[in-house]
């Protein structure tokens, strides 16, 4: 096995392209070597692209934050211009393992392992978040949710690799929130999660949402029956179950050690009006 | 399978070494540097004996490549002490038996005294949940808890 560090995103992805199946992007490695030593994965190269420009960036940009492929949770998490602007998306990767492994993982490791209950996810694609992907073609952007396409499956192409995260601008009175499950407080894999992101008009009302759901299909969920059971209401009671309803319906999970299929469905729904109605608690302080 | 030069800075002292390319940190500290507090227990990020500061922030060193710590800067527990003269957290964890085996002892030390750096008096849920990568099968938690309250206790008012 080559260790190498290209010094360019355009020689990194030519490596990726030539050595397809062969080589394997090193971030922050907390997946990657897990995978290594365990045998699951036996790459010819590993092509490490922390050092490479703006990887470990947070740029301001058209109101939102770039977010740069290699930036550890904990950066993120400090970071006060993020976490104002996108609480629920920072809140989520906060909950990727372990203050150790905050000092090293990735949303974009997170996203393009393609677990089903990867934690930034669900928020990411609550925010409608795109990332840029750089290839032997040059670079092209891609929303989140489209990156995902079953458990350990991405849709990029080879020699292609994600640079970096896009969390877009948004209106004043507009927030998010994550939850998610697990049985004990720290250090674990979601049972069931969900991520809400909604906007405030004038009168209070929401006017827009994202509703999603984590770890109870072969991907992030996209549930726009619940965005549309909140759109147009202050989330009162009578909406707030009519958005967990439709959580209810969209959740596929399967039955594992960490949860049934009726237990898993069942929290699905209440994370996402818990989700829901932190989200608007947000919204409404701003 | 080319060996890789790493340049790196230990506990203030500028190192060199020559590591595999898919050689852990852990290893290239443990057995090229001869630095062997940091311990091996799950060698998949979970237990946290393994625990270096790497560029201010704590890591697992079983999660990192021994290449990647070209022009890194790494604290390690080998530097907490100032000569014969222990760390107040090292004092402190013999002092009140927040210890048995002490495989996990480096770990936990090394992360609790980059929390006390960065927040000089952190509460009990704070501690717990900054050290929950820390996993000890010896003297649950207690004292580990109580011995960095009375570390951090005794550096604000040193």
């Amino acid at each position: 096995m080559q260790y190498l560090k290209p010094q360019s995103i355009e020689e990194a992805a030519d490596i990726l392209s030539r050595n397809a199946g062969k080589a394997r992007i090193l971030a922050g490695g907390t997946d990657l070597l897990v995978q290594l030593k365990s045998g699951m994965i036996e790459p010819e190269m590993i092509v490490d692209i922390k050092h490479l420009d703006g990887m470990h960036d947070i740029t301001e940009e058209d109101g939102g934050y770039r977010v740069g492929a290699a930036v550890p949770g904990i950066k993120l998490g400090q970071h006060a211009g993020v976490k104002a602007l996108w609480p629920g998306v920072v809140e989520a990767c906060e909950l990727i393992g372990s203050t150790q492994i905050q000092g090293r993982c990735t949303m974009v490791g997170n996203l393009c392992n393609g677990g089903p209950a990867a934690d930034s996810v669900p928020a990411m694609v609550a925010a409608d978040a795109t990332v840029r992907i750089a290839g032997p073609n040059g670079a092209r952007d891609c929303a989140v949710f489209d990156v995902p396409t079953g458990p350990g499956k991405i849709s990029l192409e080879p020699g292609e690799f994600v640079t970096s995260v896009f969390l877009p601008a948004r209106p004043a009175r507009a927030s998010d929130a994550y939850l998610r499950f697990i049985p004990r407080t720290e250090m674990d894999i979601a049972v069931a999660s969900a991520g809400v992101s909604l906007e405030l008009g004038e009168d209070g009302t929401i006017t827009a949402a994202r509703v999603t759901l984590g770890a109870v299909g072969p991907k992030v969920m996209l549930v726009e029956n619940a965005a549309r059971a909140i759109i147009g209401t202050t989330l009162d009671d009578d909406a707030a179950e009519a958005l967990a309803a439709a959580c209810r319906d969209a959740a596929s999970p399967i039955d594992d050690k960490r949860g049934t299929v009726e237990f898993r469905t069942q929290v699905a729904g209440v994370l996402a009006k818990r989700a829901a109605r932190i989200a608007m608690t947000r919204a409404g302080e701003k | 399978m080319k060996n890789i030069h790493v340049s790196t800075t230990v506990n203030g002292d500028e190192l060199e070494f020559v590591c595999a390319p898919g050689e852990t940190l852990l290893d290239s500290l443990r057995d090229r540097l001869g630095l062997k507090g940091a311990k091996e227990g799950c060698g998949t990020g979970d237990c946290g004996a393994c625990t270096v500061e790497m560029n201010g922030e704590i890591v697992c060193s079983c999660l990192v490549l021994g290449a990647e710590a070209e022009g890194a800067d790494l604290r390690t527990v080998e530097g907490m002490a100032t000569g014969d003269k222990l760390h107040a957290l090292q004092r402190i964890f013999i002092d009140e038996a927040a210890l048995q085996c002490g495989i996990c002892t480096p770990g936990i030390l090394v992360a609790a005294q980059t929390l006390l750096e960065r927040n000089p008096d952190p509460s009990e849920s704070e501690i717990r949940y900054w050290l929950a990568g820390n996993l000890c099968r010896c003297t649950g938690y207690d004292k580990i808890v109580r011995a960095v309250q009375s570390a951090a206790a005794e550096m604000r008012g040193a």
